[in-house]
């Protein structure tokens, strides 16, 4: 019997698939120790001259004893991260489909352009006259930022999608504390991802929780209800994070605004609609984008992001430090609060040191002058079709609990095609990595049971996604036809089984520790 | 469009599976007058010609470092990253790997965020670190409200000589938590001043080392004042070379080290994106912010590693999370392991002695300048210095002679007249000494 | 005489002896939280309101708060759970307990549910 690969899926290899080899490596997987375990004292991958110091200067601070470092020369350095690398699954190498993080292509083109020296190489601090082509690409993107939005005003620094939440928050806060206002709840629906209610607690508020309806939008009367006199703001994402459009939106923004509330929109799925939607017109105070997800700066392992938020006019005035502003031919930061104030401004404080992600800026840019105007609304189309066409080609094998209308850039699936079969969510995610594909995001939203949350972006082809559903169909049909043992236990084939979270949280290990071996080693 | 792999075709049979008219068709739950039928303002797409010449004009238009002698720090500095450091961070599987939420296809990410909260431990001599945080501001931040957390008390004292950008993201994040913060005032060249704000009410002392000025001191007086108070020390480090060559926070009483890694691995980057590195006691962990590498065992009885404490985090505990971060600084925090991995112990005391030597060379060299004052006694790879005329000025001027000439203290500190005149100067392995007579040349010049 | 013990709708379990309640969580809820992997347990001497946070408990995947079923002062906590959680999965009812309270008002321990109303409860879920 052979596989689409024209691969055999039995014989002579399958006799030999368990045998030990005398390395503990197996072809292409290597194992590969700690670099405390490998380095050796005396050794260095960086040729240095040695410094000439007489008479440090260090007011009788020098360090004494050693940091532990171990030493390694340059290839064993380059070696021992290269095998790592290859534990590693990525988008590079296949299909990511993990919901609400859009794992999308990322063009090399903007690696490129965000390492040439004249925005890599140059200080946060050096005299404005010497960066104006750094504040001019930053008032581009932020002028492209707001158009691509509809809003008036957007605040640069915040480092990542929950900065940016705080950020706009923050604005919010300000906003009220300006107009005499002691308001302290934010209502968030109860699909939100988990940062909302962080932030909100973070900031200071209290947080209550709108449910949603049957539909898996936001409950429009249950939230009607909660608006009041105390409500600083409400959350809410969109499209939100069962992957549909809140279709009230408006009449969502209205009913807050009556409430003397403002509405922050959680954009990290703004890619679903970008160049096609402006959350302006909808109605919104303030949205973070995710420059990671929408604009494919790379995830790069879980950061780092850029997180810039748009605000309407009446959030503007508080937007925090820096500001680019123009000034005679140029630009001109201001960096001080009093300074702002002469202009009428009221920035509720600063988000971080010096100015932002410059450097997820220049890749955002060039992500954006590649695609264009006409090429982002293409993005937008091809990552809602893409995602309906796997929707549409599973919901017959699998639960959707959704599934009657289309959705937006992902496709939610619950648990209920699995009842009764032994098999969870858990259990075909697992076993999607049997298969060479990353699983998609489980138990999120919690909003439905055993959730699976897929979102195929709009960077894959079409035989990508059919060889995909060809794999989730036959996963769904095994696991209906009782056939659990191709996922117990699975993954069987990745570079590691299960992992036991369990021991590692009763007894954390946190760090290497010299034991009385590799101190032995390390005195050779 | 050269990145989207769908054709026409494609999108006519998938549409047809779909069971709508058109991609507009999929768009119907959007309110009719919010969908855009036209395309919003912005250029058409272009290939990569056209976007590198775009943007080259614009990095032209910047003054890059390594084009002329630079002095500039103050947070941020200038050193040689390895070659073999961007290469190894560029492999597709560390650049377009996420999170690594599934570790059985994630041990390569999760193996080196070990090494680093190893290595983050090892330099700041602490025993434990998180898994990086953005960068060295929100790190000092929440490390503020962890103490105010271990602490059960709401009031902070900050250093007047802690980095302002550092005091001013602290203040804000701090004060809308419902935290009460007290500043010192600053003083070049001085010791600490701000332990005397301490009370029984206090939860931190946050104090930087070398501290904004560049000065060096010993905290342990410090955190010895802290915990008679029942506070915790939170020292802040913002070049982390420094402690190649400096006793570390953790051998001085700190509980809790704040620092931007910035300086091993990464560029200058205008700004960002840099490296938090946070780090502790253990007896903190479950009130530390940020992710959490440990190590385990798979079913097969491998070692492995693994997210952990996640329940301290936001995508479980919510509202009542330690954190609300979610990113880290990944690939940053990649090249930090890579870079310190090449140094090892004998290079990183290298880079750190040469980093002294120069500034000292620099410092030297200048107090022979009619005119210029070195205000600093003790210091690692920056100081301070009094000049005879307004230091913006001055730097405005140098950099017309060629000379990015440091940082003027009135940009980060306009309402202390006092400081107007006073310029801080930083020296790296990069510093040559021809770079020094430049500016010791320039300088003279324009003090004139 | 033999010493009830009472249940609550969080799956918590009341064992009153001579003013001094001890205070766990059911075997429900044990199996409900899966593996035990860390316990938070409040000050002795600590005074807890009828519904306040007595505790945490911690799975890998999850952190529940454990809320007092009754008002009263801590007097006593299982230190030897915080050291190995595992004994809450092991014997929830037994080895397994959280802290004992100095009840308020006892009258609150013979409101909460008996065994076999609890079982009905559970049965109802």
């Amino acid at each position: 019997m052979m596989n689409k690969q024209g691969r055999s899926t039995h014989g002579a290899a399958d006799e030999h698939a368990h045998f030990e080899t005398i390395s503990g490596d197996r072809g292409l997987d290597h194992e590969e120790p700690l670099i405390f375990e490998i380095g050796r004292l005396g050794k260095c991958g960086v040729d240095l001259p040695e410094p000439e110091i007489k008479h440090d200067r260090l007011g009788g601070l020098r360090r004494r004893g050693t940091v532990g470092l171990p030493g390694l020369s340059e290839p064993e350095v380059v070696r021992h991260f290269v095998r790592l690398s290859r534990m590693n699954y990525a988008i590079d190498a296949g299909l990511y489909p993990l919901g609400s993080c859009t794992m999308k292509h990322n063009p090399r083109l903007n690696e490129k352009m965000a390492r040439l020296p004249g925005f890599a190489d140059i200080h946060p601090l050096q005299p404005v006259s010497t960066v104006q082509g750094a504040l001019a690409l930053i008032e581009q993107l932020a002028h492209w930022l707001k158009l691509l939005t509809n809003m008036p005003a957007v605040a640069m620094s915040p480092k990542a999608g929950a900065h940016g939440e705080q950020c706009g928050l923050k604005a919010i806060k300000a906003a009220h504390k300006a107009h005499g206002q002691k308001r302290n709840v934010i209502l968030v629906p109860e699909s939100a991802h988990g940062t909302n209610p962080a932030t909100a607690a973070l900031v200071g508020f209290t947080v209550e929780e709108v449910p949603a309806n049957e539909r898996g939008r936001v409950d429009l009367a249950a939230l009607k209800a909660k608006l009041g006199p105390n409500v600083a703001a409400v959350m809410l994402t969109n499209p939100n994070t069962c992957g549909l459009f809140e279709n009230d939106m408006r009449e969502i923004a209205d009913a807050v605004h009556k409430a003397g509330a403002y509405f922050y929109c959680d954009g990290a799925n703004f890619n679903a609609i970008v160049g096609r939607v402006r959350p302006g017109d909808l109605g919104i105070d303030a949205m973070h984008i995710n420059l990671h997800k929408t604009f494919s700066t790379p995830h790069g392992g879980g950061g780092p992001g850029a997180g810039p938020v748009v605000l309407s006019e009446a959030l503007a005035p508080f937007a925090p430090l820096p500001l680019i502003v123009h000034y005679d031919n140029g630009f001109k930061l201001i960096e001080d609060d009093a300074e702002a104030k002469a202009r009428d401004l009221k920035p509720f404080g600063r988000m971080c040191a010096f100015h932002g992600q410059m450097g997820m800026f220049v890749r955002a840019m060039a992500y954006m002058l590649s695609h264009g105007a006409d090429g982002l609304a293409q993005v937008a189309g091809d990552a809602v079709l893409n995602a309906n066409y796997v929707l549409a080609s599973l919901k017959d094998v699998m639960s959707a609990p959704f599934g009657q209308g289309p959705c937006m850039h992902e496709a939610l699936f619950d648990d209920a095609f699995l009842k009764d079969t032994g098999v969870t969510t858990l259990d075909i995610a697992k076993a999607l990595i049997d298969e060479g594909y990353h699983p998609m995001t489980m138990y999120f939203p919690l909003v439905v049971h055993g959730a699976m949350l897929i979102e195929p972006t709009e960077t894959e082809s079409k035989r990508a996604l059919d060889d995909f559903i060809a794999v989730m169909r036959g996963l769904a049909e095994k696991a209906q036809g009782n056939d659990k043992s191709r996922f117990q236990g699975a993954p069987f084939l990745a570079p590691r089984r299960r992992l036991d979270e369990t021991a590692a949280a009763r007894k954390p290990v946190l760090r290497w520790t010299p034991s009385a071996k590799s101190t032995a080693q390390a005195a050779e | 469009m050269r990145y989207l792999p769908l054709t026409e075709t494609d999108r006519r049979t998938m549409l047809g599976v779909v069971g709508a008219k058109s991609v507009d068709d999929l768009f119907r739950d959007v309110p009719r007058e919010a969908y855009l039928t036209t395309l919003v303002d912005l250029p058409m797409h272009a290939g990569e010609i056209e976007v590198e010449r775009e943007l080259a004009k614009l990095a032209n238009r910047n003054v890059a470092a390594g084009s002329v002698p630079f002095f500039v720090g103050a947070g941020a500095y200038r050193h040689h990253v390895p070659a073999s450091v961007d290469h190894l961070i560029q492999r597709s599987e560390f650049l377009t790997s996420y999170t690594p939420y599934q570790p059985e296809i994630a041990q390569g990410t999760l193996q080196y965020l070990f090494e680093f909260q190893t290595q983050v431990a090892m330099l700041t001599g602490m025993e434990v670190a998180n898994a990086s945080m953005y960068d060295g501001s929100t790190a000092a931040t929440e490390a503020v409200l962890m103490a105010a957390r271990v602490t059960g008390k709401k009031r902070i004292v900050l250093s007047g000589n802690l980095h302002p950008h550092y005091a001013e993201t602290i203040r804000t994040t701090a004060e809308t938590a419902g935290l009460e913060i007290v500043t010192g005032k600053a003083a070049a060249g001085m010791g600490e001043t701000a332990d005397h704000l301490l009370d029984d009410n206090t939860a931190c002392l946050v104090v930087q080392n070398p501290d904004f000025f560049g000065s060096l001191r010993d905290l342990t007086p410090l955190s010895d004042a802290a915990h008679t108070k029942g506070a915790l020390l939170v020292a802040v480090v913002t070049e982390i070379v420094s402690l190649g060559s400096v006793t570390p926070p953790g051998e001085m009483g700190a509980d809790i080290v704040a620092a931007e890694g910035q300086s091993i691995g990464n560029a200058l980057n205008f700004g960002g994106p840099y490296v938090g590195l946070f780090a502790t006691r253990s007896k903190f962990v479950r009130q530390m912010p940020g992710r959490l590498v440990g190590e385990t065992v798979d079913a097969e009885g491998r070692r492995g590693y693994v997210l952990t404490l996640s329940t301290r985090e936001q995508h479980i505990r919510r509202d009542k999370a330690t954190s609300n971060i979610c990113t880290n600084s990944g690939l940053c925090c990649l090249a930090f392991t890579i870079h310190l991995a090449l140094l090892g112990e004998d290079g990183f005391h290298k880079l750190a002695g040469l980093n002294h030597e120069r500034a000292v060379m620099t410092a030297d060299r200048l107090a022979k300048i009619h005119g210029v004052e070195v205000l600093t006694p003790s210091f690692f790879n920056e100081f301070t210095v009094k000049l005879s005329k307004p230091a913006a000025e001055v730097v405005e001027k140098l950099t017309k002679e060629n000379v990015l000439g440091g940082v003027p203290v009135s940009r980060l500190m306009p309402h202390d007249k006092s400081m107007g005149n006073l310029l801080i100067v930083a020296a790296t392995e990069l510093t040559t000494p021809s770079d020094i007579e430049a500016f010791a040349t320039a300088l003279t010049k324009v003090l004139a | 005489m033999m010493i009830e013990t009472r249940y609550t709708k969080d799956h918590e379990w009341v064992r009153l002896d001579g003013g001094i309640a001890t205070i766990g969580i059911t075997d429900y809820a044990a199996e409900q939280l899966g593996d035990v992997v860390f316990v938070e347990l409040p000050k002795v001497g600590k005074a807890i309101e009828k519904g306040g946070e007595a505790a945490v408990v911690e799975s890998v995947k999850a952190a529940s708060e454990v809320y007092a079923p009754i008002a009263g002062e801590v007097v006593e906590v299982n230190s030897a759970i915080e050291g190995e959680p595992a004994n809450v999965n092991a014997e929830p009812m037994g080895a397994g307990w959280f802290i004992k309270l100095k009840v308020k008002n006892a009258a609150e321990v013979g409101a909460l549910m008996t065994e076999a109303q609890y079982r009905d409860y559970l049965k109802g879920l």
